[in-house]
């Protein structure tokens, strides 16, 4: 926007307005507030008079402790800055960056080594059932590897035992027609 | 039905699923974060496209050569490197020896770099981001000192992560953020490398691929930055002049060598689990010109971002000038502006030549702020977060630039600690009961426990020291021993029939002349060089010192003779094993020949005698 003299008339309001709530005197009046040597840099001088005494000002420590306190609303009312709006000799104050409670950083931290965790566990605990179960594995190998053995003497049909008893059994029908045949 | 743990071969080996894995771990280990934030510094300071030709030559008579050998070795002899070595000839099992200790130094310095990038990454969620403010000073009427003198960034970078001291022998106190973000990377690597590659070769379809993906996307945002085009005419335009000097032609050669993660013992750790008959001439061409391309592929996004960074250093300069000006003559707003900004400064110098000398203009040129030029840590923790405060949405790309960053250094991890795991494995010191799960553990918990004094106020210092060092020369001499040792004391022929049992096809010319001739003779010349230039000037660092007058520049200051005998014993001590294996061998063998009862063995152990 261009600076015209209804935006000096909004700044020496805004001058009078921090000069009130600053000293709570509800003295000052727009009139008090003089500009002068306005460039077209938009730079300028201004001073403010008391009201009381049309001749004296006031002391520039007040204006300037004026200005300070009320800088954010000088600021806003022109749309500018503290970098694009400055006054000499007026440093800001600045203001201390939102801090949350607990530092993001550690939230963010905290998930990923929540993850991490769970994931070693995870693969650990996998790791320890599929060694106890080839380890099952294995020694179910064998114990069926023992029964087939046990299998294999009893398929034969018939048991050891049973065939020992019948091989020494004498067959009374042979034996007893023994004269009948022809003797050589 | 989830697999058993060791899927068993004949022999009981684990291997890869498939060989895609295979050929991405190796390039995930060469790969790393030095083809990010070393090659395009070497391109811009030695002569931009110029320093190509130096870097292919280099490629084609040190990389590929070197890289072949080792893939070959390892899947010939079907063992990581301490067992390999000892194959070959026990006298040379010094070598293996060598890449182990030097794959455990790396291993143990490299994390914490991994960690720093962690702890970009975790601050990345914060809006705004918390290195382009300064923190206020005790009275909040300013900003804090250190941070006003030097900028946000650097100020994040030295004194909020690293809380670095001014000198390498103040070790300051353990920083505790440090160690939280260290146990993390160490409880990811161990995450990662729980079951050697049957985890790792999972992981590797991650943080192999992801960086590419990233670096695409910075490529398509870095070009379409103001300025992107100066900082690539910058980067590409060659100087051919710099040829002549050669420095050029040995950081072209160190680099290659670097950057293959040659002699690591990695390489040949991955080709062990490969299957016998598997084309290893390919693999290895393959991973090197993926390795340079990477490299070149990388330097794009950098440069264009460089070019960007500059461009907008030299626009606030400018801008600032202008504001003065404006000021002191009280001039209108907009009445000059940065393309008539010569022509008025010219005019007003004519009118007023004492106002204009009084101001204290700054000369802003281009050129002086592409100039700038760094590598390293600086490159990506404070130049490229610099910039990244500058691009729209800030959070998101510094969260993926540091993952990005994450998985390259993570792949390489990988390589490192496979280079420790598969000989400790083999060794049989530890017992076959001990399941690889506890192993892996103890070694993630040792290693994490000793880099605890990388997380002191002086462990950066430290971390260049061993990088300086033990990553360096070391890998010269046991590469330079491997090519020694295949060549003349396995011996050509041999191999030769080896290799062409698993590929198929004979070694032809360009193998056999640069394993015989060229390789050892590049090794010895670029040793000779390294060497010289580092014994030519006092070692010495650059110190970040608050106090010093020319803050925020930093302090050169030498190191302590007592560093320095540490440097020199970080550089020595893989080395000695050489000679050290060597001696222990010839001296059993002369106890042993004394004694007329025992019939000495073989040395030169034949082929599949040991396996």
């Amino acid at each position: 926007y261009a600076w015209d003299a209804n935006e000096e008339y909004l700044f020496k309001a805004m001058v009078a307005f921090a000069m009130r709530r600053y000293s709570s005197k509800s003295t000052t009046q727009i009139s008090n507030v003089l500009l002068c040597n306005v460039t077209d840099r938009v730079s300028f001088w201004f001073v403010v008079t008391d009201s009381s005494d049309n001749v004296t000002t006031v002391p520039g420590s007040a204006v300037e402790a004026a200005i300070r306190m009320n800088r954010n609303r000088i600021n806003s009312a022109f749309l500018l800055s503290d970098k694009t709006l400055q006054f000499l000799k007026i440093t800001s104050t600045l203001s201390p960056p939102v801090e949350p409670s607990t530092p993001v950083w550690l939230i963010v931290f905290g998930v990923v080594l929540c993850l991490i965790v769970a994931g070693i566990v995870f693969l650990i605990v996998a790791g320890i059932q599929t060694r106890k179960k080839k380890n099952k594995e294995s020694t179910e190998r064998e114990n069926l590897e023992e029964k087939g053995e046990v299998t294999v003497t009893v398929e034969n049909g018939i048991p050891c035992e049973t065939l020992d008893l019948k091989a020494g059994h004498v067959n009374g029908v042979f034996a007893a027609d023994d004269e009948r045949f022809t003797s050589l | 039905l989830s697999m058993p743990p060791e899927i068993p071969k004949e022999d009981g080996r684990p291997k890869w699923d498939n060989k895609f894995q295979y050929i991405l771990s190796c390039i995930g280990f060469a790969v790393g974060l030095g083809n990010v934030w070393r090659f395009p510094y070497l391109c811009q300071i030695h002569g931009g496209g110029a320093f190509l030709i130096p870097y292919f030559i280099a490629l084609l008579f040190e990389g590929i050569p070197l890289l072949h050998l080792e893939l070959a070795l390892g899947q010939c002899l079907r063992k990581g490197s301490i067992g390999a070595w000892n194959t070959i000839s026990p006298y040379l099992g010094g070598v293996g020896v060598a890449s182990w200790m030097v794959s455990v130094l790396v291993s143990l310095y490299y994390n914490t770099v991994l960690t720093w990038v962690m702890w970009y990454f975790i601050n990345s969620f914060q809006e705004p981001l918390p290195w382009s403010v300064c923190p206020l000073n005790e009275n909040r009427t300013g900003l804090n000192e250190e941070c006003y003198e030097s900028t946000a960034v650097n100020y994040f970078w030295y004194r909020k992560t690293l809380n670095i001291t001014p000198d390498v022998t103040e070790s300051g106190t353990l920083q505790w953020w440090l160690i939280l973000c260290l146990a993390t990377c160490w409880a990811i690597v161990y995450l990662c490398t729980i079951r050697g590659i049957e985890t790792t070769g999972k992981a590797i379809y991650v943080t192999a691929i992801f960086p590419y993906l990233v670096l695409t996307i910075f490529l398509i945002q870095g070009l379409t930055l103001p300025g992107a085009t100066e900082g690539l005419a910058y980067l590409f335009t060659p100087n051919l002049n710099t040829l002549k000097n050669p420095r050029v032609w040995l950081d072209a050669a160190t680099q290659i060598f670097f950057s293959l993660s040659l002699a690591f013992g990695g390489l040949i750790a991955f080709a062990s689990y490969n299957p016998s008959k598997n084309d290893c001439e390919k693999d290895a061409v393959i991973v090197a010109i993926v390795n340079s391309v990477t490299s070149l592929y990388a330097s794009i996004p950098v440069f264009s971002v460089l070019g960007f960074k500059a461009t907008t250093a030299y626009w606030d300069c400018l801008d600032r000038n202008i504001i003065s000006i404006i000021n002191e003559f009280d001039l209108p707003e907009e009445s000059i502006m940065q393309q008539n900004y010569t022509a008025w400064v010219s005019l007003l110098n004519s009118s007023y030549p004492e106002k204009i000398a009084g101001l204290k203009l700054k000369s802003c040129d281009l050129q002086e702020f592409l100039d700038q030029s760094v590598s390293g840590t600086g490159l990506a923790f404070i130049i490229f977060t610099q910039a990244m405060i500058l691009m729209p949405g800030s959070q998101a790309w510094a969260i993926l630039f540091f993952i990005m960053l994450f998985s390259l250094g993570l792949s390489s991890m990988f390589g490192n600690i496979e280079g420790v795991f598969t000989p400790l494995l083999e060794l049989r010191v530890v017992s076959k009961s001990i399941p690889k799960e506890l192993l892996s553990g103890i070694i993630c918990l040792i290693c994490f426990l000793i880099a605890l004094c990388f997380t002191l106020g002086s462990g950066s210092y430290w971390i260049d020291i061993f990088d300086s060092y033990a990553g360096s020369v070391p890998l010269l001499v046991i590469a330079f021993f491997e090519v020694i040792g295949v060549a003349y004391v396995y011996k050509i022929k041999r191999f030769s029939k080896d290799v062409k049992w698993m590929t198929g096809r004979k070694l032809n010319f360009y193998w056999q002349t640069t394993w015989r001739l060229i390789s050892p003779l590049l090794l010895f010349i670029v040793f000779m060089a390294f060497v010289t230039l580092q014994i030519q000037k006092p070692p010495s660092y650059a110190a970040w010192n608050p106090k010093y007058e020319g803050f925020p520049m930093k302090e050169e200051k030498v190191y302590p003779p007592w560093v320095q005998a540490i440097c020199v014993l970080l550089a020595v001590l893989p080395c000695v094993f050489i000679p050290l294996v060597a001696l222990f061998h010839l001296v059993k063998r002369t106890r042993r020949s004394k004694d007329p009862s025992f019939v000495p063995p073989e040395v030169f152990s034949s082929q599949g005698a040991d396996s």
